[in-house]
């Protein structure tokens, strides 16, 4: 769509109310949490932000989004795949429940893994243990944040015929070499805009992580829940200086996917 | 025998959409086969190059029983109709491709390109993206991937069905000196007889599955054996009959009229007959006895077309049960503008009609 230049004081009404809107909502915040975290110094931050409990947080965080991009990126594109190339009863009622984790409560989520892998669970487990541990975190990070690459690369499959796949077959790949060398290529650019979403999300989770990990101090604790507890335990300095890490985490994360938005995944045949 | 199909069959929700076909083809030879949409004709050629499988038969490529072997081995080119290039990859790295998977080395890969860009005219272009190119060039690019790898055997879909006409006729000229020079067994599906009688050294005519007929395309279009090929191949002028002894004769306009049978043509004898000419094979006269072929009847000019080169004329053959009353049989008629001005026809002109040459079918039943 181009852009419409519009006449009269309206555009600068809405000019500003967007501004206002922007400063309030994103700006404000930002502000408030920068400036109390550096009042007292950025050695305070620093300092803050290098304690045991901080940097374990933060490698929790770290590995729970890990590691939930990479089972996302695997099981979205094949769920992607199989939505967008196959056929099967029910196909509807699956491609609606990819956008259960928009609806569901995380809180809700997490509370459904307890009662299922807790001691009185119906999956119970005998060796290991999954709830209040890393496992049901894990898996609570993989279901909040499952959408994203199947959503994002779903369209870009659409798109690609499979006369493409097809010719390639008939030149002589095989169907790994033809996915590696036909499919992915022409999917990259999605896949990863989808990957960098998957981290995003899951390295902002709270409440899902929280319930299904019991928030203990140390063991189940991630950068998130590590803000709300110094919030509590009155350590104001700690709470600023994580969220202030996690922010410059986020607005590194935004910089990358305007970088990859601007970029067309292919150019198209006219 | 390059090619050798054996009872093909295929079928898509019980119906069976190639049926029981059989068909020899030989090396080197441009095999086209014709047919109107749906017709399965794009369903066997992707039952030849494995994309599909079939439900009975077998397939045969240079002796070898392909029946059961996936696409990638079976050694064909194929051409699409959308030409399918890869969109991420260079004119190059498209060509090369079927080279690269069977891991020839970079060297030969770029000495087989230059190869190639020369044999399709595309010199210098190797390092266009397909979004660069024109819809042509990118069919000749798909032509130059299929026949990179030297397969035994060049499949095209409908090759030029989405370009426009006059680039339509330039390509058909070039791929038919290419598949001269290559010498490679080639089937070609198209729906345009014009493109088929250009290209092929036999036409094969598909309608509904079953393979009607199969011939030289001079042969198909003047002695063609099926009612559906005598129609499909250009426009035909059909009249009900009878073959008796030596003699055809014909229910409409006169049964009186009669005419010598064709020669070998016994086989249908006592049958009811389609008298079957081309509208050049017939002749208008202003009187009987000037006409040198056979006599049909009189009629009435009804229409006349220009058609290019010639002047396309339909003439209503009038019925002798009533005279005032024509009959709806209408003739087409091919003359040259100089018989056309000779003759002073016009609109509503009284003629004489008569056939050069014809031939008889089977009548449908």
């Amino acid at each position: 769509m181009r852009e419409r230049e519009l006449r009269g004081p309206l555009p600068l009404i809405l000019l500003a109310a967007v501004l206002v809107y922007a400063a309030v909502l994103l700006l404000a915040p930002m502000a408030a949490i920068v400036s109390s975290a550096f009042a007292g110094g950025v050695g305070k931050v620093i300092n803050a932000l290098l304690l045991p409990d901080v940097l374990l947080a933060f490698r929790m965080t770290f590995l729970l989004a890990l590691g939930a991009m990479l089972i996302n990126t695997l099981a979205g594109t094949v769920l992607a795949w199989v939505l967008v190339r196959h056929n099967f009863p029910g196909k509807r009622l699956v491609d609606a429940l990819v956008d259960a984790p928009f609806v569901f409560s995380p809180v809700i989520v997490g509370y459904a893994l307890i009662l299922m892998f807790g001691r009185e669970g119906w999956f119970a487990p005998t060796v290991v243990q999954i709830a209040f541990a890393w496992p049901a975190m894990l898996l609570a990070t993989v279901f909040v944040s499952l959408p994203f690459v199947t959503r994002e690369i779903q369209p870009v499959l659409a798109e690609l015929t499979l006369e493409q796949e097809n010719a390639a077959y008939t030149l002589g790949a095989n169907r790994w070499t033809t996915f590696r060398r036909v499919v992915v290529p022409q999917i990259w650019h999605g896949l990863l805009y989808g990957m960098v979403l998957t981290f995003a999300r899951s390295v902002g989770e709270f409440g899902a992580v929280a319930v299904a990990g019991g928030a203990i101090e140390r063991y189940t604790e991630t950068a998130t829940i590590y803000v709300f507890r110094a919030m509590h335990d009155r350590n104001p300095i700690g709470a600023y200086s994580v969220s202030v890490a996690l922010g410059v985490l986020s607005i590194g994360i935004l910089v990358v996917m305007s970088l990859l938005r601007r970029r067309p995944s292919h150019t198209a045949a006219d | 025998m390059s090619i050798l199909l054996e009872n093909v069959t295929k079928y898509y929700e019980r119906q069976a959409v190639v049926k029981d076909l059989s068909l020899e083809i030989e090396s080197g030879e441009f095999f086209v086969l014709l047919g109107a949409s749906g017709s399965g004709k794009s369903t066997l050629l992707r039952l030849i190059a494995g994309l599909i499988p079939l439900d009975k038969g077998r397939i045969w490529l240079h002796g070898r029983d392909v029946t059961t072997l996936p696409p990638q081995q079976r050694n064909t080119g194929f051409v699409f109709q959308n030409y399918s290039l890869f969109q991420h990859m260079t004119v190059a790295q498209n060509i090369e491709f079927g080279l690269d998977v069977r891991r020839v080395s970079r060297q030969a890969r770029r000495q087989r390109v230059a190869e190639l860009l020369r044999l399709i005219d595309l010199e210098g272009y190797e390092h266009r993206m397909p979004s660069q190119l024109s819809g042509g060039q990118q069919q000749r690019v798909a032509l130059a991937r299929a026949l990179a790898y030297q397969p035994e055997v060049l499949l095209l879909d409908e090759p030029f069905g989405a370009l426009d006409a006059r680039i339509r006729v330039q390509l058909r000229q070039n791929l038919r000196d290419i598949q001269k020079r290559l010498q490679i067994t080639t089937i070609l599906v198209t729906h345009d007889q014009e493109e088929a009688f250009e290209l092929a050294d036999r036409i094969g005519v598909i309608d509904a599955g079953e393979l009607l007929e199969v011939g030289e395309p001079s042969a198909l279009y003047r002695r063609p054996k099926n009612r559906f090929t005598a129609t499909f191949l250009g426009n035909a002028n059909l009249l009900r009959g009878q073959r008796n002894g030596s003699k055809v004769y014909l229910e409409q306009p006169s049964e009186e009229v009669t005419l010598a049978a064709p020669p070998n043509t016994e086989h249908l004898s006592g049958q009811p007959v389609d008298i079957f000419s081309r509208p050049e094979e017939v002749e208008i006269a202003l009187s009987r006895h000037e006409l040198r072929g056979q006599l049909i009847g009189q009629a009435i000019v009804q229409e006349m077309t220009f058609a290019g080169p010639l002047e396309k004329v339909c003439v209503q053959l009038q019925s002798d049960r009533d005279r005032n009353k024509s009959s709806d049989l209408i003739i087409q008629v091919l003359l040259s503008p100089d018989e056309a001005r000779t003759l002073g026809l016009a609109r509503g002109k009284q003629v004489w009609v008569g056939l050069k040459d014809y031939h008889l079918l089977h009548a449908a039943v």
